[in-house]
This record gives C-alpha cells, structure tokens and sequence, in this order.
C-alpha cells in the first residue's frame, strides 16, 4: 500500500471526506514534517469554528456531557467535531483512549466527528498536535470544534489559550476536590458547569462555586439554572430560580478584555436525564456572540495566535535539543556536569551554535 | 521513512450482545504497555459503530473481542462494511471463544489473525506489529 501525500489529502479535507480528514489529523498529531506545509495551509483555511473547551477533574463527566452537548448541536443542525483527550503512559508511551465509550449514541451521524488523542508527555491538558487538528477539522467545515481535555488537576489550564470559550465542570461529591480546582482552574473558565446535577449534593457543589466566585469580585450576574436542579431532588427545591436572578455575583476578568462585561454563568446539567444541556449550548452561544459584540473575540484570537506562535517556537527547540544531544549538546554536558558551566549559560551558547530557524 | 513516526492506533470492540470484557481490557492494557494508541469503545457496538469509529479514529486495526459465538455474523458484516466504505486498508483480526473449523472460514472472508484463548499477551502486540507491517505505509 503506498503513502499518500499530505498535500493529496488537502482537497479531501476541504470538502469534508472523513478519511482524508482522519489521515491528516494522525500526520497532525504525529508531527510527520512531510504534513508541515498541508497543516500550514489547513491554519490559513481555519478561523471560523466556535473552539469550545471543556475541562474539569477526572470523572466529572467530561465525556458524557460532551456527548450529550454534541446531541444538542445537532438539534439545530450545526456540524460538530470533538477532540478528545486522554493521558499517554509515561512508562510506555501507549494509551488507552477511552472518551467514545461514552459518545456512542453519536455514531453514524456525518454531522460528528469525533477524534481520541493521546497527551504523549504534553503536559497542559492538551496533546501537542490537538491545535493543528482543530485546524484540519475547522477547515473541513464543522460549525464548532469541542475541545475535551485530560482530566485535570490544578493549573494544566493550556485549553484556556487555545478555545474561544472554556466550560469548567465540576461534579458533585468530590469533596475537598473542590479545593483543588479553586486556584488554577476555576479561573479560566467562560461558563461553569455543575454535573451530575441528579445527585442530591450538587447543591453544595454549587453553593461552594458560587461562594468562590464571589469571594473578591465585583459585581453583576450572569447566571443560568436548570431544570436539573428541580423535579423529584427534595434537597435541590429550597434552590428556587427568582432567588438566584436577584443576587449577584462575578469573577474579576482574569483573561478578558477590559471592556468584557461577560459573568461566568453557572450551569447545572444532568447528563442522565438530558437536563441543562440546552442551557449550557445557550449559554456557549451566549458568550460567542457577547464576545463578538464587544470585541473580545478578536483579543482571544490575538491571545490564541500568540500562544501557538510561542508552542511552536518551543517545539522546534526541542526538536532541535533532541536533533544535537549526541553532538554539541554532550560536549557542553561535561562542563555543565562538573559545574564548571551553568545550564543557563551552555544553554546560552548553544542556541548561539544552532542557529534556530533554518536546517541546521 | 516520513511516515515512521506515526504510532500504531489500535480501536478494540465489542460487538452486539457479548457482555465478557475482561479479555478486552487485557488485551487493550497489554497493547498500551507496547507503547500502542488503544481506542476501546466499550460494549455492546454494532458493526457499523465499530466501522465509522475506526475510520474517524484513522487506525491501523480493529481488534474484536468475542465470546458469544456470534463471530461468523459479527466478522463478515465488519469486513463488507469496511470494503464499501473504501476502508479496507483498516486491518480486521479478532479473538476469543472460537471454534477452529471457524478459523479458515475467517480467515478466508479477510480477518486477518484470530487469537484463541491462552494466547500470551506478547503474542498479540507481535501480531500486531507484524500485519501492519506487513500492509506498509498508507
């Protein structure tokens, strides 16, 4: 069977072939150098997919809700294109990639597509290659192109540079879990979700968010409740709506614009129950559309550009490090071994020698 | 090679009734432990889930577990469903409970290894390694 080039695939991929699509999207993540100048025409036919992430800690339903989001997006005829990521071994380098499991009620639907990728040692809750495949699927034409990230822990919050809206999820039950996601994460996000909603403690997960967020902020509110948080929960019916529209609360701008009048909204979804799904796709519109009102899309497009422009940089760095360890790096090693050179100043001299830029 | 650097993608299934997977994890842990990408799609997938999963997943091959004796059904509706998609570069091979008067019936219709039980995990991810080999690049 023969390789095809890249550059062969570049058509497919325009007009939304599914194999072509697939097969870039390995070269993509595989960093092939023959796929560099297919990729860099993908980014110049991108730019008009709504990048969505979604992030949150390992078993808040991530995956669900991002199936059951992508059901919704449907609903209203949008095409829709999911990376999912999940963590490579750092003894082997294999993964198990699990997110479809929870997507399979999407199959068969060529409105979907849904693409697993392993995070192979990236350390931010994303995979190297999974902006370049939001480039390839964006170019192929889906209306929005849904970030899920790893399992996260305290600040891998990388998905936050690289998607025009962050949803942060948070699940109830995970106690002082709650603590970890205070600092790095919880700040990143554009609208919050509360999972699992069906649970009778999701109301403490809430009150515990809201709290947070108002600790140190200034005003207005922007939030949303759902259905979820009504029906049969005894605990969740002492929660009435008219009590939260009149209380206000807000996050201070971490990464917005300064005229940006956005307030993360709070979303309570049950994914078993389809409820808050709709709110949560409204409000993912909502701030699409507040974003381009006041400009701020085009200060995360500068944010965004920015920080592909400095990964990439980073990337051939280490290329360029792993390209010279048996030569000119292991002639520095020795000094910097007997401490007779610093590592920053070998580093220094080394980039010096290298050249960066061209083949070297 | 340009291509050298692409990693294997393995997607492993189970297909309609069958509800036994512990086998599958083992294999899909053995195969991680190798070094390989392993989607899992968990249970209960028809073929035709299996198919657009491993086709937008752009994998090597598609390893199906099954213990329910339904394998004669389940392997030549994967095959024909990969030939009419344009797929079949995408490598079928299976295992678990299987009779061997099955086997060159299998093997005939295009399933390229079926690995019966006691086989060694090593065995698989060699298996593996050998028929995407053996298809070369694409």
């Amino acid at each position: 069977m023969a390789y095809i080039p890249s550059r062969e695939l570049e058509a497919g991929v325009l007009a939304g072939d599914t194999r072509a699509i697939a097969r870039l999207l390995t070269r993509a993540e595989s960093g092939t150098a023959e796929a560099r100048a297919t990729l860099d025409a993908m980014y110049a036919h991108a730019g008009r997919a709504h990048v969505v992430g979604i992030t949150g800690v390992p078993g808040s339903g991530k995956s669900t809700l991002v199936a059951r989001l992508a059901a919704a997006v449907r609903m209203d005829g949008r095409r829709i294109a999911i990376v999912a990521v999940d963590p490579s071994s750092p003894y082997s380098g294999g993964a198990i990639l699990g997110d479809r499991i929870r997507m399979g009620e999407l199959a068969g639907d060529p409105g979907v597509y849904v693409r697993s990728m392993a995070t192979r040692g990236a350390l931010g809750g994303l995979a190297r290659g999974t902006l370049e495949a939001v480039d390839v699927l964006d170019a192929a034409g889906f209306d929005i192109v849904m970030i899920e990230t790893v399992g996260v822990g305290q600040d891998e919050v990388d998905v936050a540079r690289a998607a025009h809206t962050t949803v942060v999820v948070s699940a109830p039950g995970l106690g002082d879990d709650i603590q970890a996601i205070k600092a790095g994460i919880l700040e990143i996000a554009d609208i919050h979700v509360v999972s699992k909603c069906d649970r009778p403690d999701a109301n403490r997960t809430i009150a515990d968010l809201k709290n947070m967020l108002a600790l140190g902020l200034k005003s207005g509110t922007d939030h949303v409740f759902t259905a979820a948080l009504a029906g049969d929960n005894p605990v969740a019916k002492t929660w009435s709506v008219p009590d939260f529209a009149e209380k206000t609360w807000s996050v201070p701008d971490f990464k917005a614009a300064p005229n940006s009048s956005w307030r993360p909204p709070i979303v309570a979804t049950s994914s078993p129950r389809d409820e808050g799904i709709a709110e949560l796709l409204a409000a993912i519109d909502r701030h699409r559309g507040a974003m381009e009102a006041n400009g701020e899309i085009d200060a995360r497009r500068s944010l965004i550009a920015e920080r592909r422009m400095l990964a990439a940089g980073e990337q051939i760095l280490r290329e360029q490090f792993a390209r010279h360890r048996d030569g000119k790096i292991a002639a520095l090693l020795h000094d910097v071994k007997a401490r007779t050179l610093s590592p920053h100043s070998a580093a220094e001299a080394l980039l010096r020698d290298l050249h960066i830029g061209g083949e070297s | 090679m340009e291509h050298s650097n692409e990693r294997i993608r393995v997607i492993v299934a189970k297909v309609g009734l069958d509800g036994h997977d512990r086998g599958v994890k083992i294999v899909a842990r053995t195969l991680r432990d190798a070094g390989r990408d392993v989607i899992y799609t968990g249970l209960h997938r028809t073929p035709e889930e299996v198919v657009e999963a491993a086709i937008q997943e752009d994998v090597d091959v598609i390893g199906i577990s099954i213990l329910s004796g339904a394998h004669m059904t389940v392997f030549p509706r994967l095959v024909e469903l990969l030939k009419a998609r344009g797929a079949d570069d995408i490598l079928v091979v299976g295992g678990g409970v299987i009779p061997d008067d099955d086997l060159p019936k299998l093997r005939a219709l295009g399933v390229r290894e079926v690995m019966l039980q006691d086989t060694p995990p090593a065995a698989i991810v060699e298996m593996v390694r050998r028929v995407v080999a053996e298809r070369g690049a694409r």
